[in-house]
């Protein structure tokens, strides 16, 4: 009998980052004392607020494991693990900043050339450089290898033609990476001739077309191309490498504190709701319980998943189940939330406990399915454990 | 930190070796290895073991369902009988708790009432882990501690659903072999020592669940092709998956934070009492898919996965089900509230 490695060893959080936690705690408190901004659900996607980015970059608390050398700090994954969560669980607006800091900062320093980090990661650290994700197209979802955008060779660069989807905050971005075909497809071999390109949103040929939310609000775009010149110092990494940089992209996307905290503000406001009433009955408390023990759990697992990645391990197994258990548990708080307390949800509302709710029903349905849909992610984990 | 894995492969050799699918009761020949190698006393205060190299020891003795006494040895009556400044006797030991009035007693294992008559006691202990085979019960009588022989006892034989010993003890007039004090909290360091080695054991026999199914799901073939090649039975297996890496996951960081904390810290009830019915949780998911993917066989007694699976259903009721320690992690969730959660979540900064 072998038994599974399914997750990586677990974190002990050295002592110091406890100040960290402290300070960016204390910001948080204030900002909201001000009213600079009201907690929400799913704030990667929803809240979109240049000044607060700003703020963070300016406290050193954006580009945080980028060198000094390129406008980083040059701190540890797990530091910048703390800040995140920190700002998740605040139901703070981190949607401008978030694809850049989370996974543009890190793929620029492996695959950029010089003059790419140069140009781009000292703005991204300040929390003034925005970035998309140009992966999924019209009739490519979770199956990315099917792209087909083209990225035909021209005089000094590569001349893009296709549709881009999903893509976030791209009327306000100003860059995304895209993901396109530099070689015509090959059925025996779908992973090759896929290349990145790093395209500004401001090149001509570039139609944005907004696709809103269940809210109503303007988050998606799909971005068209019409014959736009990529000159070459925006080729990212090596053309016909594109698959591999995405995949390698997509390990920092699937783990984070993100996949399991997007409705933590409704449960915090739910244990607000319940602390308020006279008196909790013993079901209610277990069913607190029960969501606590397992929000509790699946940091321990991410924050497993994250010093793995800090030693340069890549456990994409271990990223698929956290993404597919906190993703789930997500969910799961909503349901929570509407049946303990007989709140109607309330879109309209400046914020708090019907606010949050009425948010988190509109966008669950995004958890499951962004960064790979639960049922592809568990094709990786039975891979992973030797069924296919 | 990086786990003792020099200790893992040792514990997984012993207990591979003493594998017998068809036997029961504790296993003289895998007690005997494991004194001789030092884990039936891990984390004495000699010998420099963790809970953390207990929480590696007792997830593999889990995962092959090993019949040996090691975490009611070491982390229970070892630890009792030393905590009231006791002698801790050789061989296979376990630890109760009678009932106190008022008191709470160890949750999901029957506290037992003792009277005292000079130095002598009687009374009965319910469903003690391997009474039979024990060298000494160490029993947290209120403020005291006795360190009984149960040879000198009337033992009527019970089981649990894995067929463990769950034997009923009764005293009549016994002399204790030794009589200490017990220090304060004792009651709540037990439940939590009880409940942390129960949620490692499940983490284990999850695992081996898990193992053992992903082993047959590759030999059994349907339609032509082994089962494990069919998307329905692959998505089983992956949710089965997560729920063990969760349990992994939930009972190795209640081990770290009771080794770095202490038992009597804050952060350490919430941990434990996480941990515990986080893998009772995972429990009733991976052994309802374990028996789905094995089918008829897996239903039978000749198929040894029923060592995990009946494992899994007994734990995940004894030293406090999913509703006892969710009650109590909700409880301290809601003394927290909205402002508190997160802090209670991340650990106390």
């Amino acid at each position: 009998m072998r038994l599974p490695e399914l997750v990586p060893d677990p974190v002990e959080l050295p002592a110091h980052l406890a100040e960290l936690r402290a300070e960016v705690r204390s910001f948080l408190d204030a900002e909201r004392a001000a009213g600079a901004w009201t907690p929400r659900a799913d704030v990667w996607l929803s809240g979109w607020d240049p000044g607060f980015s700003r703020r963070l970059g300016e406290r050193g608390w954006l580009g945080m494991t980028i060198p000094v050398e390129y406008g980083g700090h040059g701190r540890s994954a797990l530091e910048r693990y703390v800040v995140t969560e920190e700002l998740l669980a605040a139901g703070a607006p981190v949607a401008a900043h978030w694809i850049a800091d989370r996974q543009i900062g890190p793929s620029l320093l492996r695959f950029g050339t010089e003059e790419q980090r140069t140009a781009f990661l000292p703005g991204i650290a300040r929390g003034e450089i925005y970035f998309g994700i140009g992966m999924s197209e019209p009739d490519s979802g979770s199956d990315l290898a099917s792209v087909r955008t083209r990225a035909e060779r021209v005089d000094g660069g590569w001349e893009l033609t296709g549709t881009k989807v999903w893509t976030s905050g791209a009327h306000r971005a100003h860059a995304f990476f895209a993901l396109v075909r530099t070689s015509p497809p090959d059925e025996a071999n779908r992973h090759a001739g896929l290349s990145q390109l790093l395209v500004e949103l401001d090149r001509p040929g570039i139609e944005i077309r907004p696709i809103p939310l269940l809210t109503g609000a303007h988050h998606f775009n799909e971005v068209r191309f019409d014959r736009v010149f990529i000159p070459d110092s925006r080729v990212f990494g090596e053309i016909g490498h594109g698959w591999a940089q995405v995949t390698g992209e997509l390990a920092f996307e699937r783990s984070g504190p993100e996949r399991f905290l997007s409705t933590y503000p409704l449960l915090a406001a739910l244990v607000g709701e319940l602390t308020a009433q006279d008196g909790v009955d013993a079901g209610t408390r277990r069913r607190i319980g029960a969501l606590v023990t397992r929000v509790w759990t699946l940091r321990n697992m991410s924050l497993a998943v994250a010093g793995a990645l800090e030693s340069g391990a890549a456990p994409e197994l271990a990223a698929a189940l956290v993404k597919d258990l906190g993703t789930r548990y997500e969910n799961e708080i909503i349901d929570a939330a509407r049946l303990l307390c007989a709140v109607p949800p309330d879109p309209g509302a400046e914020g708090g406990f019907a606010r949050l709710l009425a948010d988190s029903v509109l966008h669950a349905p995004g958890f499951t399915l962004r960064g790979g849909t639960n049922e592809v992610l568990r094709g990786i984990v039975a891979r992973g454990m030797g069924l296919r | 930190m990086t786990r003792n894995t020099d200790l893992a492969r040792l514990a997984e050799s012993i207990f591979a070796d003493s594998y017998e699918k068809d036997a029961t009761g504790l296993d003289p020949a895998a007690w005997q290895a494991c004194a001789d190698a030092g884990l039936t006393t891990l984390t004495a205060p000699d010998t420099g073991g963790t809970l953390d190299d207990a929480a590696v020891l007792l997830e593999a003795a889990g995962a092959w369902a090993a019949r040996v006494p090691l975490a009611e040895t070491d982390l229970l009556g070892g630890w009792l009988a030393r905590a009231a400044g006791l002698e801790v006797p050789d061989g296979p030991l376990t630890a109760v708790a009678t009932r106190v009035p008022g008191g709470d007693p160890s949750p999901g294992t029957p506290g037992g009432v003792l009277t005292s008559d000079g130095p002598a006691v009687s009374g009965t202990l319910p469903r003690v882990p391997w009474g039979r085979s024990l060298a000494a019960v160490v029993v947290l009588d209120a403020d005291r501690v006795l360190v009984l022989d149960p040879a000198t006892a009337a033992v009527t034989e019970g089981a649990n659903l894995a067929e463990e010993p769950r034997d009923t003890l009764a005293f009549s007039g016994t002399a204790p072999l030794a009589t200490g004090t017990a220090p304060a909290g004792a009651g709540a360091e037990l439940a939590l020592r009880a409940a942390l080695a129960r949620a490692l054991l499940l983490a284990g026999a999850a695992r081996g669940a898990l193992a053992r199914s992903i082993g047959y799901a590759g030999e059994r073939r349907q339609f032509g092709r082994p089962i494990g090649k069919f998307q329905a039975v692959q998505q089983m297996l992956a949710e089965a998956g997560a729920e063990v890496a969760a349990a992994a996951a939930a009972s190795a960081a209640a081990a770290r934070t009771a080794q770095a904390a202490g038992f009597a810290a804050p952060e350490t009830l919430f941990a434990v009492a996480a941990a515990k019915a986080r893998c009772g949780e995972a429990a009733t998911v991976v052994a309802r898919i374990a028996h789905q993917v094995h089918g008829a066989i897996g239903f039978t007694r000749e198929h040894d996965l029923r060592l995990v699976t009946t494992r899994l259903w007994a734990w995940r009721d004894e030293d406090g089900n999913e509703a006892h320690w969710n009650d109590r992690v909700g409880a301290l969730a809601l003394d927290a509230g909205a402002d508190g959660l997160w802090p209670l979540v991340t650990g106390r900064p």
